[in-house]
């Protein structure tokens, strides 16, 4: 049985099977990359094997000559999936089809070459790089929590073990204290990267000095902000690395028993966490006794069911015991009575997953990376107008240039096309969060730094929104969110969110006047003021940071009935070019109000004052006569 | 209707969670994933069964967005308006999808019980925005065009099996 297994005899196991892979082919089977086909890119790498006559392994469980065909999480450059991985090469192609499969077994696995065609093209300099490190994408970035990544099968325990996973939870299990254990996370600086960036040694320490039999630790995996993945992308791909943190931070405050909440939009991270968690039961490194020490330490997997709210502390323990995903007003911190009236701890899954790379590496070398106010890296998931989409790893305080520039490789205009003028805004933090703007492009990405330019790290989603994106529109579409999602407990959210989409509906439908500005503003001060938790305190967020970098654009929209960027429907005027207008006169009985007028085979002309802005024209006319 | 007399599948389910109010949220994911909706008989069942009122069933069924108290169409359209889906125009992607299955804003699901058209807030594959997904797997890069032609393609699949 799997019981008596030490930690050292699964590393030794898998040493001496790894040693007999011939070469190893990794595809990435992330969220996006399955998405485009990869499981079938997979199998098709097993089926060539085999018609050449070679043993394709799936998993590596004996020490047998062949070539090791395995999964991977999310790699992060999503945009470029399926993505493949040669190794000991280290060769990377991209967009890999079924197709594409045969030439690459015959070039690159059985022989040394390289598939030219499938390695990634730099778009600026045009140069080929075959390798993963050549790619400018990769190799601008430090990847730490997201290292292991995209190389590690993430349904192989033993994988995690060989390169030194459960091995620094172990040691604290049977060698050191709680008192230890919380002082050591303390001492590295580790703030909490779900959000506010609460300094986790602290909160571990207050549950560390309560007094009760029973404790849980709570891994936060409910994220709901729209526009980031990292923690799925940890989940799906380090599914032990985020166990080994839970087991540690049990340690230090004395839980015995773990919750990991996982949104149900996530199907696939929920099977590699229950997964992980089976895997890691029958290898007793969970259960009844954790590493042999006759410690109970269980872990359980729940299912969120679609509330964004319950990313919040104090709503997800009441999902977890079965009710609304509802807040409660704090004091009482979660830390002294949380899950069950019991102290808990909840952590993101992030920082969950940096914790064991503390232990390992040690205090001194994590407190090198980053600054010295927030040390350690963070993920974020770069998304929008943008050249390179994914997720991706950089130090606390790297300049929001380098990211956009260097690692998304710059901003795209609407088709896609790289164009170097055409930064406009990013959206940091989601729907709790705000927006920089070029003044912003030498900000190092911290918390402090961040929380002085009026917008938060949020759980990172970075959205880059380029000239043509209408900002009040923008802010609008955040309210909208929190609206729907506000869950009704405390009247400043739930009508104060209310109001402020109806007063910025009123803006982009040009009913507002300079009245609408002022109240708007009102409003968003008392929601923030006066909301019970952290979705209702940051939900004006997004308006005030647009009010602030791009009032210019509000003001178009409420005196000059305009919007600047042509995106709001009803301000749009429309207009026929008199150059290309042919006079078909589809576009004078499309019209439902017969606001255009014009004698055939002459040019028409739009009554701006009949017209009702509704765009039947503009989709009509096939000769691209009309603008809006 | 047959099916909804006979709770043998809803009560294995309870029995699966030890009776356990704890476990309202589970319980109900895995009856929606019998029935494909919560139907109101069911969920008086389960609070009895649970010995909590039919009150508090409702209370958590109507409060998450994954659970749905009508019955939906076979195939479950959600086109994603995440922040990254919607500055890449999901919104047209909504739109034309809306009108391709002829339904309006009230409408969600088509008349043949087929289709069920949501928007949802985000998939968590922005890096393949605007992205949508048919019953659990998903479509990346998608534009108006693209999602119309996936799902004639499944009612083309679909007039051929029933012919």
């Amino acid at each position: 049985m799997l019981e008596t297994m030490t930690l050292e005899t699964l590393k030794s196991n898998h040493d001496r099977c790894a040693e007999k892979v011939t070469k190893r082919i990794i595809i990435c089977a992330g969220t996006g990359c399955m998405a485009n086909g990869s499981m079938a890119v997979h199998d098709e790498f097993v089926r060539q094997l085999e018609a050449h006559g070679q043993r394709a392994m799936v998993v590596l469980d004996k020490p047998e000559p062949g070539y090791l065909v395995s999964g991977s999480g999310c790699q992060g450059f999503c945009q470029m999936g399926p993505l493949v991985s040669i190794l000991p090469e280290g060769l990377m192609y991209c967009k890999v089809r079924q197709q594409d499969v045969a030439e690459i077994v015959q070039e690159s696995v059985l022989g040394e070459g390289c598939v030219e065609r499938l390695a990634y093209k730099c778009p600026d300099s045009g140069c080929t790089c075959k390798h993963m490190d050549d790619i400018p994408f990769y190799h601008r970035q430090s990847r730490f929590v997201l290292q292991m990544c995209g190389f590690l099968d993430p349904e192989n325990l033993s994988e995690y073990v060989a390169q030194g996973g459960y091995f620094a939870a172990r040691e604290a299990a049977t060698r050191k204290t709680a008192e230890e254990i919380c002082a050591t996370v303390l001492e590295s600086g580790l703030r909490g990267r779900g959000g506010g960036g609460f300094p986790a040694g602290r909160k571990w320490e207050m549950a560390r000095v309560q007094d009760s039999r029973k404790k849980y630790i709570v891994c936060n995996g409910d994220e709901g902000d729209p526009g980031a993945f990292m923690d799925r992308s940890v989940m799906e791909g380090n599914p032990h690395s985020v166990l080994e943190g839970m087991i540690l931070a049990a340690l230090g405050i004395g839980a015995d028993e773990g919750y990991i909440y996982v949104r149900a939009e996530y199907p696939l991270a929920v099977a590699r966490m229950k997964r992980a968690v089976r895997d890691a039961t029958e290898a007793g490194i969970l259960g009844e006794s954790l590493f042999g020490t006759g410690r109970r330490m269980t872990m359980t997997v729940v299912e969120g069911a679609g509330a964004f709210v319950c990313g919040e502390e104090t709503a997800l323990l009441s999902s977890i015991e079965g009710n609304r995903g509802m807040p409660t007003p704090k004091p009482p911190f979660p830390a002294q009575k949380g899950l069950f009236g019991c102290p808990t701890i909840i952590n993101n899954v992030e920082t969950l997953a940096t914790v064991p790379l503390i232990f390992r590496l040690g205090v001194e070398r994590f407190r090198a990376i980053g600054i010295p106010s927030s040390p350690g890296t963070k993920t974020f998931a770069l998304t929008g107008h943008v050249a390179n989409t994914g997720l991706i790893e950089v130090p606390m305080g790297t300049t929001l240039r380098h990211i956009i520039q260097d690692i998304a490789g710059g901003v795209t205009d609407d088709h896609g096309d790289l164009c170097g003028t055409d930064f406009k805004a990013v959206q940091i933090g989601g729907p709790s969060g705000g927006c920089l703007v070029q003044d912003h492009l030498e900000l190092p990405l911290d918390f402090d730094s961040l929380k002085k330019a009026g917008a938060m790290v949020g759980s990172g989603g970075l959205v880059v929104m380029n000239r043509s994106t209408c900002m009040v529109e923008i802010a609008r579409f955040f309210m909208q969110f929190t609206q729907n999602e506000s869950c009704g407990k405390c009247v400043p959210c739930r009508e104060g969110t209310k109001q402020m989409l109806a007063l910025l509906t009123d803006i982009v439908e040009g009913r507002a006047t300079l009245e609408t500005l002022s109240l708007l503003e009102e409003v968003a001060e008392m929601v923030q003021i006066g909301s019970l938790c952290a979705l209702g305190k940051t939900a004006p967020n997004p308006v005030l940071s647009t009010l602030r970098y791009f009032r210019d654009e509000y003001l178009a929209h409420v005196v000059d009935k305009r919007c600047p960027a042509g995106k709001c429907a009803a301000l749009r005027t429309f207009a026929i070019d008199p150059e290309t207008c042919i006079g078909c006169g589809v576009c004078k009985r499309k019209c439902p109000v017969g606001a255009i007028e014009g004698s055939p085979k002459k040019p028409h002309r739009i009554d701006v004052e009949k017209c009702i802005r509704c765009g039947a024209c503009l989709e009509s006319c096939k000769f691209a006569a009309i603008s809006a | 209707m047959e099916n909804l007399r006979n709770f043998d599948q809803v009560c294995a389910i309870l029995k699966e969670h030890d009776h356990n109010p704890n476990r309202l949220i589970a319980i109900l994911q895995a009856v929606q994933d019998v029935y494909r909706y919560l139907p109101e008989e069911a969920m008086t069942f389960i609070a009895t069964s649970l010995g909590i009122p039919p009150a508090k069933v409702f209370g958590v069924a109507s409060f998450y967005a994954h659970f749905t108290l009508e019955p939906k169409g076979r195939f479950v359209v959600k086109v994603c308006d995440g922040t990254a889906c919607h500055v890449k125009k999901s919104n047209d992607i909504a739109e034309a999808l809306r009108k391709h299955l002829g339904l309006t804003p009230q409408s969600q699901t088509t008349s043949d019980m087929l289709f069920t058209l949501e928007t949802v807030s985000c998939l968590g594959t922005c890096g393949l925005a605007p992205a949508l997904v048919i019953n659990d797997e998903v479509h990346g890069l998608q534009t108006p065009q693209s999602a119309v032609e996936l799902v004639s393609e499944i009612q083309a699949r679909e007039t051929a099996v029933h012919a």
